[in-house]
């Protein structure tokens, strides 16, 4: 079996697997779903959304880690991704409210009625009660879910191909994907986009058919989903990057003329690397919008891609666990000080608020971390790996020769 | 209560007076012609309506008497007072005063003094005030006063009357004052178009217009133009039809048929509202007309239920739909103008037409004049960012920081200093210099030690216009902050009704072009210019020959931070000044130096030049959804780099980093 030589012949990938399965099972024991109760529902909630970020994370890993390619972008996927699974949320949550409603008029309903009074109850806020032609597959959960894939997919697919295609590169190529981030999240933002312009999609929370299960259990539902997601996700970019394809993906990093010059197809390379993350980053915002409850245009921002790249730079680039390790701290940090829960410093003549302060700390430790640990955080986890092993001298793992190649970009 | 019985008993000794007075006073009260005007319609003036008070003002106006426009602008501004004991209306000459001192309306002599109480002043509402102000046109017309006279014209510019004609058409021949007397012919001509009753006139008067822009002229004439829709059953004789519609063709069959159901031409459908109100009276025992209930959850089955309903009797019978288009067969559908002289709506669709096309074409110079200026805009906002991108080859994501910090600097320097032409003189070398300082801090501090890692270097100045930003709303607040124009700033230079452009924009479109000229100066004729040009080309080779890349480096950077902060200023003078200022225009900016090419001002020019008309081009033809040409205008930029990846203006040559 491949899986099995590919599993034994990358420890790493096992003992992050083993480490998520136990943060999950301990999350579940400590929830209120399942549990004694210690952690409260919004909490396991902000482990689940975490956990999704952490995929968007190895995803922006793959693409710019390992592939070079700094997409300021994959934001838009995970919020396309978010967007389709919240429209069949949505649309079955408001059809099974009308339905009851119109259920109590005294001739039945006829399916022209349902459909105008879903128009209605959906598309009132922004001044409409059409169903845009765009939802037309909205009833039906397969093709939604279908729909998360290769919407981004889709996307990711036109878009890299033409980007790909005429030699764009470097920080040209950065700028052209936020500006596809910000035409997409314009484009949503007006009212006729037929996704409810600034108001978004509400109320993902509520599954259409689990209306007897409370939160409590649901978030835990999302919590497990979301950790198989991270871990076949895992799973699959270690996949991906440990073979012969992960190493022209790395030479292309390094040396993409020289690459080219040794007969491989570049572009194809780097658009297989492109869309798969974008699909990836799809599932990804899928799963992180029903634990959310709300999607709407500004999730999609040009700076929300950004601090993806963030994460990533300060988890280390070019290792899946940097990725997972910077968006998980990063985020968490971040909910932590936003949230008001740390202590202020009082100074005598002023008193620091850490939520007006924490962005200033966060813009200014990202540059400390980007000129004296260009390496991130995964760095560090290296270099503790490295000193254990000059003490065993075992010969030199994945994780060594992954520190290699980025040393040589 | 002794002091209420005393006043009480002065009252009563007043008016007992007051009728003493009145009894002998009518001898020489009542002779005016105004005051019998007055008398006579009592009931109408101290109760006066707007639908009523007219033939009222007629009667006064056609006395004749030369002190009517004095009663009536008192009467209008409501100091005429109306004495309780006979009903008597006077002027008065101080309205506050105790006793008041009593004017005859018609001689304007002095009448004699009345206690206040016993007088009511008349209130005419603001309606009635209206009509009035409308009826004194005439007299204002030919007011000695130029500026009551003009006040006059602007009343009738308002709300024109047919009744304004004869008046303005008098009044024309004694005018003096020739600006005046222009508006009068002016305003005489749009008067005749519309209200005179010579045809020929009227044709006339609108073909004098041919080729006139003024909104005036377009107001006077697309009433003249304006139709109603009508059905009948064959085309009437004697109308002025402007198009016959066809059924299918330019109307839809639903909105024929339901003009001839308003006509009374045929019977009402039945729609499903009134199809389910039916149904649900109907419902017996579970079954309407026979058909089980629960079995109505379809259109189909509720119109066939229906008919059944129809069928029995108990329903009016739907119209089907070979009825309906039968009926929309026999009858003809046609917009008549409300403007019944054909010659007349001949002669302005005609004129209108002309004016339009004029109009279209000042619109696109209009719309050219916009561009231009959001392209100066741009080219302020992008040119600093362009310069360090070709030297440097990094791109500084806190440019958008260094424009807010320009526009900070205006906002504190009006703080201290009053005068707003002398704060901006202030502020727009102070900017620069505190942005050029902030610039080189950063190129020291950070992007130096970045050097040929430019992604990274992307994101550590990210993190710093994260930090900047977060800063700015830490010191200044969120809301926004004003920077005031100097007032010589205000308004706009407007060569007609339809194109003008705000003097700030101009203002901003001379500081663009000095800075083109400057930049283009120092780049082609200093020696910092000929080293940058040089390091932008092949930084190695220009090291080889002695040229510092550092120095050059740094000071680059500093002068593109530093036009960053003028264009703060710039765009603080129109904008107001938050913290996202420059955030709004960090992407339009790289779009900017992306489509122009990098390291040439003559691109960034072209970049701007082309970014801003496009954007300006996309929202003419969307007017209502700016979103929209935003988004418009990046997937056009996405496709255009397919075919120039880099830019209108690539750099040719062995340069550094390809």
């Amino acid at each position: 079996m491949i899986e099995r030589t590919f599993l034994l012949r990358h420890p790493s990938v096992m003992v992050f697997i083993a480490l998520l399965a136990l943060f999950t099972v301990g999350a579940t024991i400590l929830s209120e779903g399942f549990g004694v109760g210690l952690i409260s529902t919004s909490f396991v909630k902000t482990l689940g959304k975490t956990l999704c970020l952490c995929l968007i994370a190895i995803a922006m890993d793959l693409v710019w880690g390992y592939c070079g390619i700094l997409s300021l972008g994959h934001f838009a996927f995970f919020g396309l991704g978010g967007y389709m699974i919240g429209m069949w949320l949505m649309y079955e949550r408001t059809k099974s409210i009308v339905v009851e409603q119109l259920g109590a008029a005294q001739l039945p309903p006829t399916p022209e009625e349902v459909r105008e009074a879903i128009g209605s109850q959906i598309f009132g806020v922004v001044g409409g009660s059409e169903i845009p032609a765009i939802w037309m597959f909205a009833d039906s959960l397969i093709i939604q879910i279908a729909l998360v894939v290769l919407v981004p997919g889709l996307l990711a697919l036109v878009f890299g191909w033409l980007a790909f295609r005429s030699r764009v590169t470097g920080v040209y190529l950065s700028i052209l994907t936020q500006a596809m981030t910000l035409a997409l999240s314009l484009y949503l933002f007006q009212n006729d986009s037929g996704l409810r312009g600034n108001n978004g999609l509400s109320g993902l929370q509520n599954i259409p058919g689990a209306e007897n299960l409370s939160q409590d259990v649901i978030s835990v539902w999302f919590l497990w989903a979301s950790a198989f997601a991270l871990g076949a996700g895992y799973l699959f970019a270690a996949w991906m990057v440990s073979g012969k394809f992960g190493n022209v993906v790395r030479g292309i990093r390094d040396d993409e003329a020289r690459v080219r010059f040794l007969g491989y197809n570049v572009e194809a390379y780097k658009l297989v690397v492109f869309t798969v993350t974008a699909v990836i980053a799809g599932i990804a915002g899928a799963l992180y919008y029903p634990q959310a409850g709300i999607i709407n245009p500004a999730e999609i921002a040009p700076i929300a891609s950004i601090y993806l790249a963030v994460w990533v730079a300060i988890g280390g680039r070019g290792r899946l666990y940097g990725a997972v390790i910077g968006a998980a701290l990063v985020s968490l940090v971040s909910t932590w000080f936003t949230s008001g829960q740390v202590p202020d410093i009082p100074l005598g003549f002023y008193t620091i608020e850490w939520v007006d302060w924490w962005l200033v700390l966060l813009g200014f430790g990202f540059v400390l971390v980007t000129l004296f640990a260009p390496q991130g955080l995964g760095g560090l986890v290296d270099a503790l790996v490295r000193n254990r092993q000059a003490i065993a001298a075992p010969p030199p793992t994945p994780a060594k020769s992954a520190e290699k190649a980025s040393e040589a970009a | 209560m002794h002091r209420g019985i005393g006043l009480i008993m002065i009252r009563l000794l007043v008016v007992l007076a007051i009728a003493c007075l009145g009894a002998i006073g009518p001898a020489h009260a009542q002779t005016g012609p105004i005051q019998a005007v007055l008398q006579d319609n009592r009931a109408d003036i101290e109760r006066a309506s707007r639908r009523t008070v007219q033939p009222v003002l007629d009667a006064i106006i056609a006395t004749g008497s030369e002190r009517a426009p004095l009663f009536l602008e008192r009467w209008r501004d409501r100091v005429v007072f109306q004495r309780d004991a006979d009903g008597l209306f006077f002027l008065v000459e101080d309205e506050d005063a105790d006793p008041m001192k009593l004017i005859d309306i018609d001689t304007g002599e002095f009448f004699g003094d009345v206690p206040e109480d016993g007088m009511s002043q008349l209130r005419p509402n603001s309606g009635v005030r209206g009509v009035i102000a409308t009826a004194l046109v005439q007299f204002q017309l030919s007011d000695p006063d130029p500026e009551r006279r003009a006040a006059g014209l602007t009343a009738i510019e308002r709300d024109p009357e047919a009744s304004h004609l004869t008046a303005l058409r008098a009044s024309i021949n004694g005018e003096a004052d020739p600006a005046l007397l222009a508006r009068k012919t002016r305003l005489e001509r749009l008067l005749t178009a519309t209200f005179d009753d010579d045809e020929a006139a009227r044709v006339d008067a609108i073909e004098s217009f041919a080729g006139d822009i003024a909104v005036d002229v377009r107001a006077t004439l697309n009433p003249l133009l304006s139709t109603r829709m009508r059905a009948a059953e064959t085309l009437p004789e004697n109308t002025n039809i402007a198009r016959v519609l066809e059924p299918g063709v330019n109307i839809a069959i639903d909105e024929a048929y339901a003009m001839l159901v308003s006509a009374d031409l045929a019977p009402a459908l039945v729609d499903a509202e009134t199809r389910d109100a039916a149904l649900i009276a109907n419902i017996d025992n579970g079954t309407v007309a026979g058909i089980a209930v629960a079995t109505l959850d379809t259109n189909a089955a509720r119109d066939a239920a229906y008919a059944a309903l129809a069928r029995s009797g108990t329903v009016p019978p739907a119209v089907t739909v070979e009825e309906r288009a039968a009926a929309v067969n026999e009858h003809v559908f046609f917009e008549t103008y409300n403007e019944p002289s054909q010659a007349v709506t001949d002669a302005a669709a005609q004129t209108l037409n002309a004016i339009e096309s004029r109009v279209g074409a000042y619109r696109v110079v209009d719309l050219g004049l916009d561009g231009l200026s959001l392209a100066s805009i741009y080219f302020l906002a992008a040119i600093g960012l362009a310069i360090t991108f070709g030297v440097m080859g990094v791109i500084n994501m806190a440019h958008g920081e260094f424009i807010m910090i320009g526009a900070y600097t205006g906002f504190v320097v009006q703080q201290f200093v009053p005068n707003y032409t002398a704060s901006i003189v202030i502020a727009l070398p102070l900017a620069f210099a505190i942005a050029f300082l902030a610039g080189v801090a950063l190129e020291r501090l950070v992007i130096r030690h970045l050097m040929h890692r430019p992604l990274e270097t992307l994101l550590a100045t990210f993190g710093i216009s994260i930090a900047l930003q977060q800063l700015a709303k830490n010191i200044f607040g969120t809301q926004a902050r004003p920077l005031t124009a100097p007032g010589w700033l205000d308004g706009a230079w407007s060569l007609n009704d339809v194109v003008s452009i705000s003097y700030i924009r101009i203002a901003i479109f001379a500081l663009a072009v000095i800075f083109f000229v400057l930049l283009w100066f120092i780049l082609n004729r200093t020696r910092l210019g000929l080293e940058v040009r040089a390091v932008t080309q092949n930084s190695r080779m220009a090291a080889s020959m002695g040229i510092s890349p550092d120095r050059v480096n740094m000071l680059t950077f500093g002068l593109g931070s530093g036009i960053a902060g003028i264009a703060g200023v710039a765009i603080g003078l129109y904008a107001q000044v938050t913290s996202e200022l420059g955030a709004s225009y960090i992407v339009q900016s790289f779009m900017t130096v992306v489509v122009g090419g990098v390291g040439n001002i003559w691109g960034t020019l072209a970049g701007a030049g082309m970014i801003g008309s496009l954007q300006k081009i996309i929202e003419w033809f969307n007017p209502a959804n700016t979103l929209a040409a935003q988004t418009y205008m990046i997937i056009f930029i996405i496709i255009f780099i397919q075919f120039r990846p880099k830019g209108i203006f690539a750099l040719k040559g062995r340069a550094a980093g390809d």
